[in-house]
């Protein structure tokens, strides 16, 4: 062992527990809630806000809806609809589908591995808040009718001045620079956790699946996010300082701005379900009553499928005149990532048929993804064959699939996942009856809203049209869709009533209500401040059920471990076995990442016309470096004090 | 069949991805079926008593299950495997046009919110401009050069043939063929700004010497102007719509617009939007911006008797 000063163990007094609680508080008042840095605090901010953003991008999809359910209506300006499907996306891909799991993963992973909070408690704070001030920052631009308008994935040359000279391309090329900030951080975060603060003794192949999905989701994004930040800079200085990276007339290349999303951009739509998929694999098999068939299996689907998901870009560009052979090449990916994705089908069937499933809301919302995943998964399967892509591709089968896809395997896993964790979140219990309503509401709407839009893309609809012209066999089909949509929402509404009606007066949880074996069940129920009184020590996958599994690895210890309350401390372990190595000092609240993200916006408000508004960019900078001084100003407290040499 | 529908093809290349595609559908639905069937046979055989209490249902391994999740993943792989073999043979059979027969060859330039088409000849006299409907002969190859004029589109003859973009500055290629005399549905499928939606084509597919008497009647000049009131109506024209739109034979020469010098043969108008009637012609010229927002054609704020000069003038361009 390496540390600097051996920590006591013991079990948790009263005193003890008070300090700690003291220590770990977050001051009440505004000051305190704008500083503070706890993980669950932020987690819940997290998953508050994303839902809010779900909420506004709902209310753009029904809006389109109305007006395409009847052909040749004029409900909405071309130019509205336009602004409504690419903020619709916008808002969906990067506001709602990433943020919710971040919202999940932050509140958890400590949780779950056993730790009193993230690695980087201020950086942390700071995602969430560049989350917030992106997510405004773009929809400034939409509330002054300059919201994106040239689809999420933002093709040049539509998107140069020349054809889009309004403030609506530099909104969104700015904001997303500006979220990327934010994801970058808070993926660091979450690598660096799963490297660092897993409980001793959970080595890798004792974690959840849901830490493998965010972590292998995290890595994915350190990786490709510089690419799509770097897509959008060259854009805004295309549109703001006359350079020709994207302008075909001085060589630019159209093409080169295709290439430089979809590397960001595939890997991102795996990044927004694999987490999702780890919810799924980590609490469906609580209600079968017996551990996840193939854990092991599945870890490796989980990191094959973000692997492969690096090389198979270019099947969103089969259509762009590239050689056959290349096109060869991602087609065969594109079929072969199916493999690892069958992994995790099979064992989730095989989880339900050789467990005990017990039949609630949340089960409900866990066994229906599967079979939304499949649905999602063969539609992807056809459009990866490059002849049969020339047919389906930018038509309604591909809103169809992205459809299935986002809404099967991200949105109906993170309810589940709600209600499933709430009673952990907020103490209580959510209401099963109104539960089985919404989920019957939901999972009906949506596939009567979306299922037939497989056959409205086979019949030729293409897809971002404002609207058609009738007798193409489409009028039908949208109608239907139209309605289904309504009956979802309705699905989705009742689940956010359940969410108010339960905090009110949803019955008292306790700690553990599903008997589930994973670590955030071992305590109190919502978490004190600390998280562990005392760090427990874990022996196997099933901390609380290795009891009754007869796991012969020893015995995970959860009352009595090593007991630190001198500060914010918590325990640093080895990269793959966990062993205990380091006593980590974690920062107390500070206002600094809040400061910082108001510098951050500045910046980038200035940005949005340099020649006029230079200066707030500079005042931005300003307030950034004194951000940052407060935040490293060095504390006494957080060093690490050398008592002994070793 | 629906119009845009590519569930039955009509030419050489359309025949081995309809089969592909539908070989593929199908595979998925049995995929779905067999998923969805297990599951819920799943949960319906093995569940336990509803509202029991978890606690109550004892925690066990039950079997590993790793046997069967190697056959549910190995025969996943195999059906896979054979997708992509069979995917890869229809790419190369449709990479190019059958060899034997000199492939037609017309460039089609995509820009917002129409298509131009030159038929290309190696006689400059006998190359067609023309827009928005193209003739092709059945049971030839027709080799198509896209050419991208401002912003990415996408030619898209479902009942014939794939998707190619039009992207601007690299030439793309595609080709097909009509096995069937036919009106053909096309559309833009990549979207390109606000008319997006109205940016549909025909391709009409014709047995060859219909082809070629068309296209010798293309190729003439419009005919000249019979009275002298026309020849009124014919500068009206030029006067307002000559520096976008081409008449062959008279000097309106613009080529930023649809070429007009034979609009009567043609079925449509605005891409694919109206029908050619006398009153879809004359309510599109009074005001363009009415019919299709954001249309590059402007409004022009025509006079009454301008507006029915430049009418009667369009409707002697047979
Ligand atoms: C009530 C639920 C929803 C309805 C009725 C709905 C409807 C629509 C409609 C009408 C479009 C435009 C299609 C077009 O014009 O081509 C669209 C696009 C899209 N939707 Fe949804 N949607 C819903 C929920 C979601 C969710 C939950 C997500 C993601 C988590 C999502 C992601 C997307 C994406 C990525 C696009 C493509 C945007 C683009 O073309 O740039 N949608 N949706
Ligand atoms: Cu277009």
């Amino acid at each position: 062992m390496t540390f600097e000063r051996v920590p006591a163990t013991g079990t948790a007094s009263p005193g003890y527990l008070e300090r700690l609680t003291k220590i770990w508080e977050t001051e009440p008042g505004i000051l305190g809630w704008f500083s503070s840095v706890d993980h669950k605090e932020i987690g819940i901010r997290y998953i508050f806000t994303a839902f809010i953003f779900l909420a506004l991008g709902g209310v753009e999809a029904l809006i389109m809806r109305v007006q395409l359910a009847r052909p040749d209506q004029h409900l909405l300006t071309p130019e509205q609809y336009d602004q409504l499907f690419s903020t619709h996306g916008m808002t969906m891909i990067f506001l709602y589908a990433m943020p919710i799991l971040s919202g999940f993963s932050n509140y958890l992973w400590p949780l779950l591995l056993g730790a009193r909070d993230m690695a980087f408690p201020r950086v942390n704070a700071l995602s969430y808040w560049l989350f917030v001030a992106a997510g405004i920052f773009m929809y400034t631009g939409f509330a002054m009718g300059a919201g994106p308008n040239d689809g999420w994935f933002n093709y040049v040359p539509y998107a140069n001045k020349e054809y889009n000279p309004g403030l609506n391309m530099d909104f969104y090329a700015l904001g997303m620079i500006f979220l990327g900030i934010s994801t970058t951080v808070g993926s660091v975060n979450f690598v660096v956790t799963f490297l660092r603060l897993r409980a001793p003794g959970m080595s890798i192949n004792r974690v959840p699946i849901m830490i493998w999905g965010t972590f292998t989701a995290s890595v994915a994004n350190i990786l490709v996010v510089p690419s799509v930040s770097l897509a959008f800079f060259l854009l805004w200085m295309d549109r703001n300082f006359g350079t020709h990276f994207f302008d075909v007339s001085a060589g630019g290349q159209p093409l080169l701005w295709q290439h430089l999303f979809w590397i960001f951009a595939h890997p991102w739509v795996y990044a927004i379900v694999l987490p999702a998929m780890g919810m799924v694999s980590d609490a469906l098999p609580v209600f079968c009553r017996r551990p996840l068939v193939g854990y092991t299996a599945v870890v490796l689907s989980t990191l094959a499928t973000m692997t492969l998901g690096f090389g198979v870009w270019v099947h969103h560009m089969f259509t762009t005149g590239l050689p056959t052979l290349a096109l060869s090449f991602f087609s065969g990916v594109s079929i072969i990532i199916a493999i690892p994705s069958a992994v995790a089908v099979f064992a989730w069937t095989l989880t339900i048929w050789l467990g005990r499933p017990v039949i609630t809301t949340a089960f409900l919302y866990f066994a229906s993804m599967i079979v939304l995943f499949v649905i999602g998964g063969v539609s992807g399967f056809m459009t990866g064959s490059v002849p049969v892509d020339w047919q389906l591709h930018d038509t309604y089968f591909v809103v169809a699939h992205i459809h299935y896809v986002l809404i099967g395997i991200n949105l109906f896993p993170v309810i589940g996942g709600l209600y499933f964790w709430f009673p952990k979140f907020s103490g209580k219990m959510m209401n099963e009856t109104l539960g089985k309503w919404s989920f019957w509401t939901s999972f009906i709407g949506f596939n009567v809203a979306f299922l037939p839009m497989h056959l409205t893309g086979l019949l030729g609809m293409p897809r971002r049209v404002y609207t058609y012209p009738a007798h193409m066999g489409w009028d039908t089909l949208n109608m239907v869709t139209s309605i289904g949509a309504f009956v979802f929402a309705i699905g989705i509404v009742l689940t956010f009533i359940n969410v108010l009606v339960s905090l009110r007066s949803g019955r008292i949880a306790g700690p553990n209500p599903w008997d589930a074996p994973t670590l955030e069940w071992s305590m109190s129920s919502p978490p004190p401040p600390y998280n562990f009184a005392v760090l427990p020590t874990v022996a196997s996958r099933h901390p609380l059920w290795e009891q009754r599994l007869g796991d012969s690895h020893g015995t995970s210890t959860l009352d009595e471990g090593f007991t630190l309350d001198d500060k914010r401390e918590t325990i640093g372990t080895t990269a793959l076995d966990s062993e205990p190595d380091v006593i980590l000092k974690m920062p107390f609240d500070s206002p600094a990442p809040f400061i910082l993200t108001v510098g951050t916006s500045l910046i980038f408000a200035g940005m949005l016309i340099p020649s006029r508004l230079w200066a707030v960019t500079a005042v931005g900078c300003l307030v950034v470096i004194a951000a940052i001084l407060i935040w490293l100003w060095p504390e006494r407290e957080l060093g690490q004090r050398v008592e002994s040499s070793q | 069949m629906t119009p845009l529908s590519y569930l039955t093809g009509y030419g050489t290349k359309a025949y081995p991805v309809t089969a592909l595609t539908w070989g593929l559908l199908i595979i998925s639905i049995v995929v779905v079926v067999i998923v969805t069937g297990l599951v819920v046979v799943g949960v319906i055989t093995r569940r336990v008593r509803p509202e029991t209490p978890l606690g109550e249902v004892p925690v066990d391994r039950r079997g590993s299950g790793l046997g069967l999740l190697g056959v549910g993943v190995g025969i996943s792989t195999f059906v896979l495997m054979i997708s992509a073999v069979w995917t890869m043979a229809v790419i190369a059979k449709i990479n190019a046009p059958p060899p034997g027969q000199k492939p037609l060859v017309i460039e089609i330039t995509g820009g917002q919110w129409w298509w131009k088409a030159r038929y290309l000849n190696d006689d400059a006299s006998k190359v067609l401009t023309t827009a928005d409907e193209f003739h092709i002969p059945v049971s030839r190859p027709v080799r198509i050069e896209l050419i991208g004029a401002d912003v990415i589109h996408s030619f898209w003859v479902p009942a014939l043939a794939g998707k190619t973009d039009t992207i601007p500055g690299q030439t793309n290629e595609t080709w097909l063929q009509a096995d069937k005399p036919g009106r053909y549905r096309g559309q833009c499928t990549q979207y390109c700004g606000e008319q997006h939606a109205h940016m549909a084509f025909y391709v009409i597919a014709e047995p060859p010497a219909q082809f070629e008497q068309w296209l010798k009647d293309q190729l003439q000049p419009a005919v000249a102007p019979t009275s002298p009131l026309i020849a009124q109506d014919e500068h009206v024209f030029v006067e307002h719509c000559g520096a976008c739109h081409t008449v062959r034979g008279s000097t309106a020469g613009g080529s930023v617009a649809p070429d007009l010098t034979h609009l009567m043969s043609r079925q449509t108008l605005a891409a694919g939007m109206l029908e050619n009637t006398p009153g879809a012609l004359a309510g599109w010229i009074a005001e363009p911006s009415a019919v299709k927002p954001g249309t590059k054609m402007p409004d022009l704020y025509l006079s009454g008797p301008q507006l029915s000069a430049v009418t009667t003038y369009l409707e002697t361009l047979k």
